[in-house]
């Protein structure tokens, strides 16, 4: 319990640590909070932007979605009328196709009835003239009436 | 334990004498033998073992505090850094709080103080014969291991605030605004002849509670760690006095030490706040 030169000990190693524990331990430890801070603000602004970024990604997204729903719209549209078109098309095509080929087919029916009409006219002359023998074999010769006969075909 | 042939107040005074090198009276250097020899070597003598436990633990905290300092990063911090930065922001708290000027080494001071006499307090806990039985093993015959119930230590500290505490008031205020702080106040008039016969009322009462700072920083850790220790070597004594007593004596020493560990923070912790504190009225104008 006595005061002696232990007290000046004493002072000397307390400034000694007080010295060291500011340089070697305050000013680091600080500055490693500090950073710290700092660096967990900046993160909390980034984030803030980065969310606020993505809100107009999103609405932007949105956006372009619209858009492509109304292009997807009017191309259907136009398709859908494209396609009216082609079918008014082919319908005028089959009616004009089918003009012609019953054009065609009543053409080929006059000739062919035309064809059979004077083959039938040849038939009938010769019928007249076969039935005009008969009955003239007994009284004329075939030869001397033929010119008759054939004129009478002609009129057939 | 202290051994058949002492007596109860051999023991206490046998704990309470710390290990003393000075120089005998006769002219040579060497350890006291006994309390009446260290009390001869008079103020040219020095507390080997005071010294040893305080300047170890100190180098103790600082090395454990600066190997962290030097490691620590911005990043995740391990458990280490983790302890000590909750320490340093709790200090940065507290100066934060009752310090209202800018000084870079209040806080670090703060620091230092807290840790350091709570470390010297903390030797309290370990039983009171388990060192100095170590010590006696190996040749050494005193051995006081609480750093802070040596006055010595104590005053040491709190003469090193005492020391800040008078240049920054000189520093801040100046000699003539130091000196007005000490003797125009707290009586004063507009008479100038009256103000001079104040001087000296203001003088005494103001020096007194100057001078009170110190010598109660130092006072008070001493006497709250020097009666704990006083206890606990009380209740060591109840060990020798048979099975029953013991048995009782080891419930108080458990009782009074799981006490102590709220003494032994509190105490840091007053004397780093009223260091804070008067170093912050001494950089303010009252």
């Amino acid at each position: 319990m006595n005061i002696n030169l232990t007290l000046i000990g004493q002072l000397l190693a307390f400034a000694v640590f007080v010295w060291f524990t500011m340089k070697y331990i305050w000013t680091p430890i600080m500055g490693a909070l500090e950073t710290r801070k700092k660096e967990i603000a900046d993160g909390l602004v980034a984030a803030e932007r980065g969310q606020h970024e993505q809100e107009l990604a999103k609405e932007r997204a949105k956006d372009v979605l619209h858009e492509a729903k109304s292009q997807a719209a009017e191309i259907v549209a136009q398709a859908q009328k494209r396609a009216a078109e082609i079918v008014d098309e082919s319908k005028d095509t089959a009616r004009t196709e089918g003009e012609r080929i019953l054009t065609a087919a009543q053409a080929e029916i006059e000739q062919e009835s035309n064809r059979a009409r004077e083959h039938l006219r040849e038939k009938i002359g010769e019928l007249a003239v076969a039935g005009a023998e008969k009955i003239l074999r007994k009284e004329i010769n075939a030869t001397a009436h033929k010119d008759i006969v054939n004129e009478l075909a002609q009129e057939i | 334990m202290a051994g058949d042939t002492l007596t109860s107040s051999g023991y206490i005074k046998h704990h309470l004498t710390n290990l003393t090198f000075g120089k005998h009276p006769d002219g040579s250097w060497g350890i006291a033998q006994s309390a009446a020899e260290a009390k001869e070597m008079g103020f040219w003598a020095i507390h080997v073992d005071t010294m040893f436990w305080s300047i170890g633990l100190g180098i103790l905290f600082l090395y454990f505090f600066s190997k962290t300092a030097k490691q620590a990063t911005a990043g995740v911090p391990n458990g280490l850094q983790n302890f000590v930065e909750w320490l340093v922001d709790f200090i940065d708290e507290s100066v934060r709080g009752s310090f209202s000027a800018r000084n870079a080494l209040v806080a670090p001071l703060a620091l230092t103080i807290f840790v350091w006499i709570f470390l010297q307090n903390l030797m309290d806990l370990v039983p009171v014969d388990v060192i100095p039985e170590l010590a006696k093993l190996l040749g050494i015959h005193y051995m006081k291991v609480v750093p802070s119930t040596d006055p010595n230590a104590t005053f040491g500290m709190a003469i090193g605030v005492f020391i800040l505490v008078l240049f920054y008031s000189i520093k801040i205020k100046g000699i003539g605004g130091f000196a007005g702080e000490l003797t125009l106040q707290p009586f004063s008039s507009n008479n100038v002849l009256v103000n001079i016969l104040f001087i000296p009322v203001n003088f005494i009462l103001e020096f007194v509670s100057l001078i009170a700072k110190p010598i109660s920083l130092a006072l008070r850790l001493f006497g709250n760690m020097y009666a704990g220790e006083m206890i606990f070597i009380l209740i060591a004594i109840m060990y020798n006095a048979g099975l029953i007593l013991g048995l009782f004596g080891g419930v108080l020493q458990l009782g009074w030490a799981i006490f102590h560990i709220l003494i032994i923070t509190l105490q840091a912790f007053i004397f780093m706040t009223l260091t804070i504190v008067y170093l912050d009225m001494a950089h303010h104008e009252h």
